[in-house]
């Protein structure tokens, strides 16, 4: 796709968190959010398939692991997008309905993700789906979502390799994440050799393979890539090898528990990622995770993402604030949980622009809908489903927050099946 | 692959990776003692074990937080304090629920397998509701987490001389306790024969409580010692029941020196093979030689010799 999106609107102060940028059906007003009533979209006309659409509510579903071994990371996301709800319902709901929520919980089993997804969609008709995280839960529910037309969003980073007209991707894929990060430590950190690693499943070995591609275009060496099983607590080997081949970039993708054993093993073997050799940079550690790990265990290293709790712009500001008003002031926001809070917001903005709820006519709407008001700054739906958004580095910090030191000066452009990378 | 390489570092290497080793090893050992104990002496299958690791675990976290807050002049050593705590409440926990559960099933050893699988959900449930589904970040004190340089390329992780260690020293107290104490031999009686052994005047209803409650506990103390290299959060216990059960079943199960002996081969041969091959097929040759071995040696490494 050739259209780069204009440059970004500036949002108001006064309404910086509550006004969204919709297409060109909706005149939403920047300085006060407009109330559209519920008259003006009687609900035969708004909602033609029978959708769980009344008069004044609408209701969507929310189907993240609760429980599980998951539920470490899915938290968040739910968080978010309770809070997104909490924020739309406060400035009047979406076409002068409420939204109302049905939480149903894929308890880490990808099966049960599939069931929940039916049950949501055939029994509670719901509007739209917020939810999934692992890419596993992801593919377990997609046939349920192609088969019944629901419509989902998914917040996670994750390899791409898939485009599905039932599903809006709002974490970053495969290519926006890496290539930029690459890019970025070798020319300002001169790196030019690279030891892969990464738990072993879909995500890191596609992410790697994409990763390898783009170093040896740049003409550079990947001297090691290793993977290792889900759960694996024991580092000690694999950071000797990486000892003897001396790379000048760990690039790390374990995921998990796996990731806090892997980081407090790097450090009790002595190498200090503080000193930068070698230099350690990771797409897998978000603020979430460096709870477990611990700030101290981890400072020094890069992480390569679109968004950083600590980004320095009115928008995450109030973010930051409302979400830990909500949810307690030592939580921490992460990479997909601040995807998961878009997921209501651009949902919101692609029903106005319809001007309907019917999940085809939403499909229609999506792509260029934009959201100056995202925390991570302005974002703008792709024709493939995808986001436009910006890539960061952070260096982690001692308390477990990143500093941001680098982002992209364009928004990068979604492309999850890219030509010779597969 | 060593082509490129110098004599020195080849050497530095080889030291480190048996250093690799010998951590695995006791971490292996830590792992399997409390398990030996409790499935190779009492014939319970302690599907739970790892949830009493985890519990260890979570009072080394509630320990070292309120070292932190009240007494940060002593937050250095915590960590013995953490360990001994996670001895009494994890044995505790396990005394508990020698009482209300297994006690009832010594004749139904295979129904011991789903209670303690259904209690090892529970307690992830509510690990969960009191500590949250995240992650907590246990804050080790400094001493604890840098390494010991011995030349410019050989480091020794100082947690990992930590653990191994300890593992020597919970394989002696437990050796001497087995062997040494009447504690010991009333176990080992209760094992061999329960009904005679309970003829003669041993308390076995006891026994049974109190060997349980001191697997649990070594279990504790296992998992206060891997809040330093690894996670702690409701599920993390699952990370190590596999490799707990393959140990104690490859070393034969009622036999301690068993155990230890098929730690050490397991590591061994895990670590070296992680050294020259990648992670996940390290743990496929590793499992595909235990089973080999199983087969054709169905009583493990070890086995005490019995007449049936």
């Amino acid at each position: 796709m050739s259209d780069t999106p204009e440059n970004p609107k500036k949002p108001m102060e006064a309404s910086r968190r509550a006004v969204l940028m919709g297409g060109t059906a909706v005149a939403a007003s920047l300085f006060a959010p407009k109330f559209l009533s519920a008259s003006d979209y009687p609900t035969a006309a708004v909602n033609t398939t029978g959708l769980a659409v009344t008069d004044d509510e609408v209701t969507i579903g929310i189907l993240h692991s609760i429980t599980g071994t998951m539920a470490i990371s899915e938290t968040g996301s739910v968080q978010a997008e309770k809070l997104a709800i909490d924020q739309i319902n406060a400035q009047g709901g979406i076409l002068g309905r409420k939204i109302k929520y049905i939480q149903e919980d894929g308890a880490s089993d990808w099966p049960t993700f599939a069931e929940k997804a039916k049950k949501l969609l055939v029994n509670d008709k719901v509007a739209s789906v917020m939810g999934c995280w692992t890419s596993a839960s992801r593919k377990a529910v997609l046939p349920v979502f192609e088969q019944y037309n629901g419509f989902l969003y998914y917040p996670t980073f994750y390899e791409g390799l898939e485009q599905s007209p039932n599903v809006i991707y709002t974490g970053q894929e495969a290519t926006q994440q890496i290539i930029a990060g690459i890019d970025w430590v070798t020319q300002t950190k001169g790196a030019k050799s690279f030891f892969l690693l990464g738990s072993d499943y879909i995500w890191p070995r596609t992410s790697n393979k994409i990763a390898r591609k783009h170093i040896e275009k740049l003409g550079l060496k990947v001297v090691g890539e290793e993977y290792y099983p889900l759960g694996h607590t024991q580092f000690n080997s694999v950071i000797n090898k990486i000892r003897l081949k001396k790379p000048d970039v760990i690039y790390a993708i374990v995921v998990g528990g796996s990731n806090v054993a892997f980081y407090k093993q790097l450090k009790a073997a002595g190498i200090d990622m503080t000193k930068e050799k070698p230099l350690l940079l990771t797409i897998s550690v978000t603020e979430d995770e460096i709870r477990g790990i611990g700030g101290e265990n981890i400072v020094g290293a890069y992480a390569c993402m679109k968004y950083f709790q600590s980004l320095d712009n009115p928008n995450n500001v109030a973010f930051v604030e409302e979400f830990k008003k909500m949810w307690g002031e030592d939580i921490v926001i992460g990479d997909v949980t601040q995807a998961a809070y878009l997921g209501p917001w651009l949902w919101k903005a692609a029903v106005e622009k319809a001007g309907s709820f019917d999940i085809d006519k939403i499909r229609e709407a999506s792509p260029g809908i934009e959201l100056t008001t995202a925390p991570e700054g302005y974002v703008k739906v792709h024709e493939n489903h995808h986001l436009w958004s910006k890539t960061r580095v952070g260096h982690a910090k001692e308390d477990g927050q990143y500093e941001v030191v680098f982002e992209t000066a364009d928004l990068v452009e979604p492309d999850p099946f890219p030509e010779g990378y597969q | 692959m060593f082509a490129d390489y110098t004599m020195g570092e080849l050497g530095a290497i080889f030291a480190m990776q048996g250093f690799a080793g010998l951590i695995l090893f006791s971490v292996f050992v830590l792992m399997a003692l409390g398990l030996a104990i409790i499935f190779g002496q009492m014939g319970v299958i302690n599907m739970a074990h790892g949830e009493f690791m985890i519990l260890g675990a979570y009072v080394t976290y509630l320990t070292s937080n309120l070292f932190a807050d009240y007494l940060p002049a002593l937050f250095s050593m915590y960590f013995f304090l953490a360990m001994i705590l996670a001895f009494f409440v994890a044995g505790g926990l396990g005394m508990l629920v020698e009482w209300a559960l297994i006690r009832h099933l010594y004749k139904r050893p295979l129904d011991t397998l789903l209670a303690t699988w259904g209690l090892s959900l529970i307690l992830q449930q509510i690990y969960r509701s009191v500590f949250g589904a995240r992650e907590v970040g246990v804050s080790i004190p400094d001493w604890m987490m840098g390494s010991l340089p011995l030349t410019d390329m050989i480091e020794v992780p100082i947690n990992g001389i930590f653990v191994m260690v300890l593992a020597v020293g919970i394989s002696l107290a437990v050796y001497i306790m087995m062997f040494r104490s009447s504690w010991g031999k009333q176990v080992r009686a209760v094992t061999q024969n329960r009904v005679m052994a309970g003829a003669v005047g041993i308390n076995t209803a006891r026994t049974d409580r109190l060997t349980f409650g001191i697997g649990c506990g070594v279990a504790g103390v296992a998992g206060s010692a891997f809040t330093m290299i690894g996670s702690t959060g409701p599920t993390a216990g699952q990370l190590y029941i596999v490799d707990t059960f393959l140990v104690v079943v490859f070393g034969g199960a009622a036999s301690l020196l068993g155990t230890i002996a098929s730690a050490f081969s397991i590591s061994q041969a895990q670590s070296v093979m992680e050294f020259f091959l990648s992670g996940s097929m390290a743990k496929v040759l590793t499992l595909l030689t235990v089973v080999g071995i199983l087969m054709l040696r169905p009583q493990g490494l070890f086995a005490l010799k019995l007449r049936k």
